[in-house]
Order: C-alpha cells, then structure tokens, then sequence
C-alpha cells in the first residue's frame, strides 16, 4: 500500500519534471503573424535606449502595422547580448534583425551562413549613393555587404581640456602635427606640475590608444593593410607605433586599468589632465558637465591621423531564417533612412552614415565629425569589432593588457605578429 | 531469492528524476564539453576534424593560460590562507567565550549573504588605486587617517596585485569557515574538558592535546570547500576589474574565449578546471566514504 502511494508520487513527479522541460520560452515573437518585427539590441539603457526609442517611434510612423518586439539583453556592453544572441543562432531561432558593430565583427557570423546578403536591399533602398563609397568598400565582405548602419562614431578623437594646456603654456587652438610633437607637449605639461597629462582607462581604451598610434605611424593604407594581411606585424612601422605607444604610457594616470572609459574622461573635465583619446560618445560626458565645446573643452583628430576618420558603427542585419523578413527589411529601410538616422543619432550623439545629412541639425562637436566623416579616408577601428574577429582583436587586447605590465616592446610585437598567425589560419 | 520490483521498484522510482537531471545537466554536459574540447570548433561553425589533445597541448603551453594559472595560484594561497586563519581565530575568540557572542557571530557571517559580484561592485571602488589627490577608497582612507604611506596600488600591482583580489574573498567567506570551526569547538563534549581539567591540565594544553586534534575533519571540510570555491572565482574578478589580461585567471579566460567563439579553446579550458576541482574533491570524497565504511 505504502509503496504504490509512493510509486505514483515518484511517477507524478517524473512526469512533472518531463512537461516543464518540454514546455518553450515563449518570447512573443509569432512566425505566423507576418505584421511583427523582433529586434535583437544591447541598447538597454542611457542614451543607447533613448535612441533605440527615437528609432521605434519612427519606425512607428513609417509602418505603423508592425508590432515592434524590443528583445534587447542589458549588460556588459554588449557581451551578455552577444551571448544570447549566439545561442539562439545555434538553435535556429534568430531574432528577426540584431545589432552588431559593422565590420569584421560579423565575419563570424558571416562564415558560419548565419546571415543574408543585403546588397540588393542597398541598391533598391538606394543607400550605395547616400553612404559614402569608403564607407561601403570598408563593410563589404567578398563583394557582399551584410549589415546596415544606424549611426557613426568616431575613435581618433583627442578631448582636450583647454585651460590645463593653456596654464602650462600650450596653445589649445592648433593642434600638434605628428605623434612626436604631442609627445612634447605631453612632457612640457608634466614639467609644469601635472602629473599625468594623459588619461587613460581599461583594457579597450589601451587598444584605442595603441590602434591612434598604429594608424599615426602607418598611414591608412599601411593600417588597412595590416588587417589584409599584407602588411607584417613586425615592421619597422609597427615597431615605431609601439615606441610612440610605450612613451605615451609614461604619461597617463597610474590607476588606468580600473577605470571605465567615463573615470577616464571625468580625469579631463575635472582639470587632472590634458587630454583622453576616446571616441566621440565622450562628448555627452562634457557637454553633461556644463562644459562648452570650443572654450572649456576642445578637440583634435589624434596628431599624426589628421584627414582619417577610425570610424566604428553600429548596425542591423538580416538573419537566415528570420521568421518576419519583410518586416525586417521594413526596419532596416527606417533605420537607413534620413528620419531614421536623424531620429536616433541626436539622441545618442553620434552622427549619420548617409552623407545627406544637414549637419546644422547637430551640435558643434558633431558637426566637425559630419565634416570628416564627408571628406577623410574611413579605417576601420579595431577597439570596436570593425577591424578584426572577435577572436583576433581579444588576442590583441590580452597583448596590450600585458605590455602595461611589464612594458616589454620585442613580447608586444611577438604576441602581435603571433595573433595575425592565428587569425590567418 | 530475488527482491521483487516492490522492494526496489519505488525507490528507484522516486530517485528517477534527480538520476535523469543529474544525468543530462551534469554528467552529458560534461561529456558534451569534453567532446568539443577534443575538436576544432574554433569559430561558429560546427568542428570539422578530431583533434585529439592539440586543443591541451597548446594552451598549456601557452604564455597566456600559464599567466592565468599562476594568477589563480596567488589568489587560492592567499584565499585560503587568508579565510582559514581569521575563521580559526574568530572562531577560537567566540569560544572563549566573547561578550555579545550572537552579535559578532552575525557580523562575522552576514558578508556572506551578499553575491560576489554586489560586494565586488562596491570592492572595486575601495580597491582603487589612484593615490594622492585622486585617491578614493581604501587609499582615501589611509591619506584622511595620516597613513599615506599605506596607500597603495593593489590589484594594479602586476604579479601579486591578485592577492588584493583575495581581499574582499577573505572578508566574505572567512565568516562561514568560522561557523564550521565554532561548531566543531561546540560540538565538543563538556565532559571532556573537566576531564583534562582534574587531571591537571593548562587550558592551552587542553586545546592543543584534546580540542584541536579533534578539529581536523572540520579544517579539512573547511579547506575543501574554500579551495574548491576560489578556483571557480570569476564573478568577483567580473565585478571587479573586469576581463583583463592582468587579473586574468582560467574562468574569466574561459569567458572571453567563448564570447570570441572559440567553443573548442573554452571547452578545453573548463575541462582542465574541472580536472583541478577534482584533485581537490576526489580525495576527498575517497576520504569520507571509507571512513563511512568504517564506522556507518
């Protein structure tokens, strides 16, 4: 008696545990209603989610039928998301669009099938005549391109707190040619007391910083070069952008490898130091600081990549086996689109890919970058995914980690031209 | 005489779901993870070749891995060291009997109700190591006090800046070895103690000839515990200087490698930990079950 009661509460509770594993997670997304749209984005607070909202609101006007499912993942900029969203590819469940840094960040994805040629869409949306032509040859893969970007930043971008170079003598307003004469600078503001004139932040601001002085010492073509694989990573040019790299170190704050980006910057607008190479997002951190551009604070394209613009950007896909394809090229035909761009970049503060843009529209920083962004050479960022894989450019990162410790140039280049190996393989 | 399916039967039955949890979410998985580190699953695409141990060969004998190994080392020698002593002296404090016992007993215990990555949020800032006008934290505190001296770079410090990672790990954990240590202290029968006592005895001797001989199944429950935690340490090191090569220890390494998707490289490294958590468990559970077939 007392064993088949038991025998039945084990078999209820086999039976039990086998439905809730059967059961889905149900994310609201519906294959079969073709008026839904799931986009997949990190952009899940601050600014990022202001603009993705900018976005939805015109998306909204444009195809007011589709139903927006906003699958965005907070966290680790953006790791937790990639993470998701890998696990979801593996299980054939794609989102119907997702965000990705453009550029050879989705080489992986692009190996693996995992995503559709949009050149068609480019040339019916019109955009290989708004976008400018070095933009597209930098997101083309093998005569296809795979994504379309939202909004541009910027990475070779020096912030400059004018009154600590004007207190030591330097004038704010002409910027200094070549790596060499910033150095100098660097030094003279050091010898008037101010201890580290350079500020510096964690692992990827180091990258940012080191790729300023790769691009400085080899000059877009060399620095596009070295991520075709026809420039060696043990060049003399390269070992000239790791000195450069090696004497910039010497002025920054002691403590860079605990600090975000923003302690970084904050470094700069409190006066503790002259300058913070970062990209273009630092301009809210001074503006929000009641700073105004021109005056308290100022910029300059890193001495040395004058006339280049290290672009990186955020963009959209189209996954294989989207289950709401034509509401997915509804969102990237938004997202393109001048309102689209216009919409989501004042509210990010970045600036748009379409050359059509009226920069009056937008504050004076992005103003100066629109210019550029118009007239300059576009390279590739590698601190931002545009430049390398994935695995290719957190090779590098652990490289540059480790030359913060130990300063060791010959180790440097050797875990530099040992990355390229890997990556070629 | 076989026992019929209604003495074994329902048992079994019953035991039936945790044996097939068990069975996919750790013993398969493990297997799974196992497989893939055998392969050449080095993007998203699915492996190609069987690679045999290529994946262990090169990353053991990879600068990289052997850096993150030896980081791991400096904080479990630390970690343990650090948790084991203050669990041992706070608990032997407690024994001697402390005024406000129940108090100190919860101040000691509460870090431990708090996740890893909350305190390590809070730990980052008092770990910072900007000194002099931009000190904030610890380093903050040393300067306001007159102990500017003190200040220093903690985890910055290439090398043994882990051992500052191991700070806020002793100070969480350090609490639950005490716990085990009081109740070995307090699972101590009186009687012994007057005993040693009317024969003579100084209440140091007694500890150290009768209390603490006896303590050992209780430091070596503690050790495995503790020394089987700090290899698993990722959280802590997330929350607190984020995945860099300079804190960089086999889990987080693990974490990058699979967020680059590199699944065959990641594998291999959860693999090699799991070996590693094993040379801490396995003799220790060989341990506890003969000695349950001595006495049951």
């Amino acid at each position: 008696m007392n064993s088949r009661i038991l025998a039945a509460v084990a078999a209820a509770a086999a039976a039990v545990l086998a439905l809730t594993g059967c059961s889905s997670a149900g994310s609201g997304s519906d294959p079969n209603n073709p008026n839904q749209l799931e986009a997949f984005t990190w952009w899940a607070s601050g600014s990022e989610k202001v603009g993705l909202d900018a976005l939805i609101g015109v998306f909204g006007t444009q195809y007011p039928g589709i139903e927006f499912i906003n699958a965005s993942v907070a966290g680790g900029a953006g790791s937790n998301a990639k993470a998701a969203l890998a696990s979801r590819l593996e299980a054939d469940n794609p989102p119907d669009t997702f965000q990705a840094h453009a550029g050879a960040e989705l080489d992986d994805y692009i190996e693996a099938g995992q995503l559709q040629d949009l050149s068609s869409f480019y040339e019916e949306a019109g955009l290989t005549d708004v976008f400018p032509t070095s933009l597209i040859s930098q997101l083309t893969v093998d005569g296809k391109i795979y994504s379309v970007p939202s909004n541009i930043h910027r990475a070779n971008v020096v912030w400059v707190n004018t009154s600590v170079l004007e207190a030591a003598g330097i004038d704010s307003t002409t910027a200094p040619e070549t790596m060499d004469a910033w150095i100098e600078d660097l030094q003279k503001l050091k010898d008037s007391g101010v201890e580290s004139p350079l500020a510096l932040g964690t692992e990827w601001t180091q990258m940012q910083l080191f790729e300023n002085c790769l691009i400085a010492d080899l000059g877009p073509e060399g620095y596009n070069a070295l991520w075709t694989g026809a420039m060696a990573w043990d060049g003399p040019q390269v070992t000239k952008a790791v000195d450069h790299y090696g004497q910039l170190l010497e002025f920054v704050n002691s403590d860079y490898s605990g600090l975000d980006w923003d302690a970084a910057t904050q470094i700069v607008i409190d006066g503790n130091a002259g300058y913070n190479v970062m990209g273009d997002w630092a301009e809210a951190a001074f503006s929000q600081a009641g700073l105004t551009y021109g005056e308290e604070y100022t910029t300059f394209p890193t001495p040395g990549t004058q006339g280049v613009f290290d672009f990186l950007a955020d963009s959209f896909t189209l996954p294989v086996g989207a289950p709401h394809e034509q509401a997915a090229k509804d969102w990237l035909r938004t997202i393109s689109s001048a309102e689209g761009q216009k919409a989501f970049n004042l509210a990010k503060g970045s600036i748009p890919a379409r050359t059509d843009a009226v920069a009056t529209d937008y504050p004076a920083y992005q103003q100066t970058a629109i210019a550029s962004f118009g007239e300059d050479t576009i390279v590739s960022s590698l601190a931002h995914g545009a430049a390398a894989r994935v695995a290719w450019s957190s090779a590098i990162a652990s490289a540059i980690g480790k030359f913060g410790g130990d300063r060791h140039p010959e180790a440097l280049i050797n875990a530099l031209v040992q990355a390229a190996d890997d990556a070629a393989e | 005489m076989r026992p019929s399916f209604r003495t074994w039967g329902p048992p079994l039955l019953l035991l039936s779901p945790s044996i097939v949890l068990l069975g996919i979410f750790v013993y398969v998985l493990i297997g799974t993870n196992i497989g893939v580190s055998l392969g050449d699953r080095h993007s998203l695409q699915p492996a190609e070749n069987f690679v045999g141990l290529d994946n262990y060969i090169a990353l053991l004998t990879e600068e990289r891995f052997l850096h993150s190994l030896a980081n791991l080392g400096i904080f479990i020698l630390f970690f343990v060291a650090g948790t084991m002593a203050f669990g041992f002296l706070w608990a032997f404090l407690l024994d001697k009997g402390a005024r406000a016992e129940g108090v100190f007993r919860s101040v000691y215990l509460f870090p431990m109700a708090i996740s890893f990555i909350a305190s390590g949020v809070v730990w980052r800032w008092l770990l910072n190591s900007a000194e002099g006008d931009r000190a904030s934290g610890l380093n903050r505190i040393f300067e306001s006090m007159g102990l500017g001296f003190l200040q220093n770079s903690w985890w910055n410090e290439p090398g043994w800046g882990m051992a500052a990672i191991a700070l806020p790990a002793v100070w969480q954990l350090a609490g639950y070895v005490m716990a085990l240590f009081l109740s070995g202290f307090r699972g101590f029968p009186a009687e012994l103690r007057d005993a040693a006592r009317i024969d003579g005895a100084s209440e140091w001797k007694i500890y150290r000839h009768v209390i603490f001989p006896q303590l050992s199944p209780f430091a070596l429950a503690a050790l495995i515990i503790v020394a089987h935690m700090s290899l698993k340490v990722f959280d802590l090191i997330m929350a607190i200087t984020k995945p860099i090569y300079q804190t960089e220890v086999p889990a987080t390494y693990l974490w990058i490698a699979l967020t680059s998707n590199d699944y065959a490289k990641a594998a291999t490294i959860a693999t090699i930990l799991l070996l590693l958590v094993s040379v801490f468990i396995v003799p220790y559970l060989v341990h506890t079950i003969r000695r349950e077939r001595i006495n049951p």
